[in-house]
């Protein structure tokens, strides 16, 4: 990919981040080019979600710059308005609203930000539950919905705000075998349409097929990037080759 | 009629059991919840009419309660043309009910700012207000302040007192209820990109109110009650009526017992409004199941 080409959506450039004085991010730096599928990987406690709560300013950095689509996240609440618009995010625990239905869960972004009129953002709404499969549930609340099917209605909820790039932090983490390969589904068939996205995951079949390019982080820092062939296949750190080790000996989940 | 608000929750736990493909109950759940309600009505009904009987086995004097019942209910002003009995109680107590609700609101931010003075505000008022008696603060307020050239009405001092005194246990009440709400909610919302008074009001605040009405109407019923202290400045409440009209008649068993069932009364409405509150803000986290409960009006 040339340099020359389209500018990054997204561009880390020193970015360092500390709890107290306990340093979590330590000078990371990478662009992620538009339609790319960057997925991060590594050991719990290595700063994978910290990061990408950096990118969308749920985490505030200390130094260094993160700019999306050409605004740079600065303590301004005006530029967090703006990257938080472009960015939809998907977290572990779901984290849908429990007192709204799935229709109003999905709607209520588009009407409030951006000022759809509420037909329309039902519309929008009901496309993309349909596209996750979930358009018969509209009405129904997240507690009557599975696991499965909740993350399902977290990543339509996110799409309805039409983002330039979507966050994945660990989003089969919390599921069984079977909603982990429904959720997975969800994310490919999103990843052929074009979206960009960031994907924090364990699930290393997924990360393989899925990604062009995987980041390795290991204490706040990234330890080696490469395509998935490289990192799976030829890893040069001895950090990587043993957390891949641990990771396929452990995990049959990574089969699927 | 209390009892009435656990009902639902049994039949919704039931259907949820049914629809998430677990085991049936050994009966249908409709029929185990309707058995249920049967059963409480029915013990309610059993329990009234003992009460009932015990009052006629007093041989008390129905005539004379019922000659001074619209006094008591403040149906009749008062002599100087002014609200008594019940009417009086319940006015209070709204009034008390609406500022004590607004302080609150204020204390409790104020308790989960950033701000340390407003912290620091929030706090010394919710310690000074909690750690004094609501008698020792009415009687402050209508007796000691005009010492120093304050002097306020029974019915504005009895106001300022019981919203001061409740606003500050209902601050906790509502701080309880905000911190409750799981901290996703508000990154979900913020990840929306919702601007923060969206997501206070659109998705913190309602699941709060969820977790703040038992106990904020604990609280409203108990300050109905207390709203008798402003008898010591002179006005004409419920429970200062019943105890003029029973000293002056020596009818003490019935003007205290009709005084103590309109209380009771008052009370009953107040779980009544409480359990539609309930409802209303237990959408979806009190999961109702797919094929949704029927009817359930008590």
């Amino acid at each position: 990919m040339e340099r020359s080409s389209p500018p990054p959506l997204i561009c880390l450039t020193q970015l360092n981040k500390w709890y107290g004085s306990l340093q979590v991010l330590r000078n990371i730096s990478f662009d992620v080019m538009p339609h790319e599928r960057l997925i991060i990987c590594g050991a719990s406690g290595s700063g994978k979600t910290t990061l990408l709560r950096c990118i969308n300013g749920l985490e505030p950095h200390q130094s260094g710059r993160v700019v999306v689509d050409g605004t740079e996240l600065t303590d301004a609440p005006k530029t967090l308005e703006i990257v938080r618009r472009e960015v939809g995010m998907v977290f572990q625990s779901f984290n849908l609203f429990p007192h709204l239905t799935v229709m109003e869960n999905c709607s209520l972004a588009p009407i409030w930000v951006r000022k759809l009129p509420p037909d329309e953002a039902q519309a929008t709404a009901l496309s993309y539950l349909d596209r996750v499969h979930l358009a018969a549930h509209a009405h129904h609340y997240p507690s009557e919905l599975s696991g499965g099917e909740q993350q399902r209605v977290a990543i339509a909820r996110a799409l309805c705000m039409s983002p330039k790039v979507m966050l994945f932090d660990e989003p089969t983490s919390a599921l069984d075998p079977v909603m982990i390969k429904e959720v997975l589904e969800i994310i490919t068939e999103l990843a052929q349409t074009g979206m960009t996205m960031i994907c924090v995951t364990h699930e290393m079949g997924f990360a393989r097929r899925l990604a062009d390019r995987v980041l390795f982080m290991d204490r706040g820092e990234i330890v080696e990037q490469g395509t998935p062939d490289e990192i799976f296949q030829h890893p040069k750190s001895e950090l990587l080759a043993t957390f891949l080790s641990r990771i396929l000996h452990g995990a049959s989940a990574a089969a699927i | 009629m209390a009892l009435d608000a656990r009902i639902p929750a049994r039949e919704d736990a039931a259907s949820r059991l049914l629809d998430k493909g677990m085991q049936p109950q050994s009966t249908a759940p409709g029929q185990t919840a309707e058995h249920f309600r049967q059963k409480v009505w029915l013990t309610w009904a059993l329990l009234c009419a003992l009460l009932g009987a015990g009052f006629y086995e007093l041989h008390l004097d129905f005539g004379y309660v019922g000659q001074k019942l619209p006094f008591l209910l403040g149906i009749r002003l008062s002599p100087d043309g002014f609200i008594q009995g019940a009417v009086l109680t319940v006015f209070v107590t709204g009034c008390s009910m609406i500022c004590a609700w607004m302080i609150a609101v204020l204390t409790a931010l104020g308790r989960l700012s950033r701000n340390p003075v407003a912290f620091a505000i929030a706090t010394f008022y919710a310690s000074l207000f909690r750690g004094t008696p609501l008698m020792v603060q009415v009687l402050i307020i209508y007796l000691a302040l005009p010492q120093v050239g304050v002097v306020l009405g029974g019915l504005t001092s009895g106001l300022i007192a019981l919203s001061l005194n409740y606003g500050a246990y209902l601050a906790e009440t509502i701080r309880s209820g905000l911190m409750a709400v799981p901290a996703g909610q508000r990154e979900a919302a913020m990840a929306l990109g919702l601007p923060r008074w969206v997501a206070s009001w659109k998705i913190i605040a309602p699941q709060a109110l969820r977790l703040i009405i038992p106990p904020a109407c604990s609280l409203f019923v108990s300050m109905l009650k207390d709203s008798s202290l402003v008898s010591l400045m002179g006005l004409w409440e419920l429970n200062f009526l019943a105890q003029s009209y029973a000293r002056s008649s020596y009818h003490y068993m019935e003007m205290l017992l009709a005084a103590a069932l309109i209380y009771w009364g008052l009370s009953i409405v107040f779980e009544l409004v409480q359990v539609r509150l309930e409802r209303r803000f237990g959408r979806g986290v009190v999961a109702r199941g797919r094929h949704a409960a029927g009817p359930r009006n008590g």
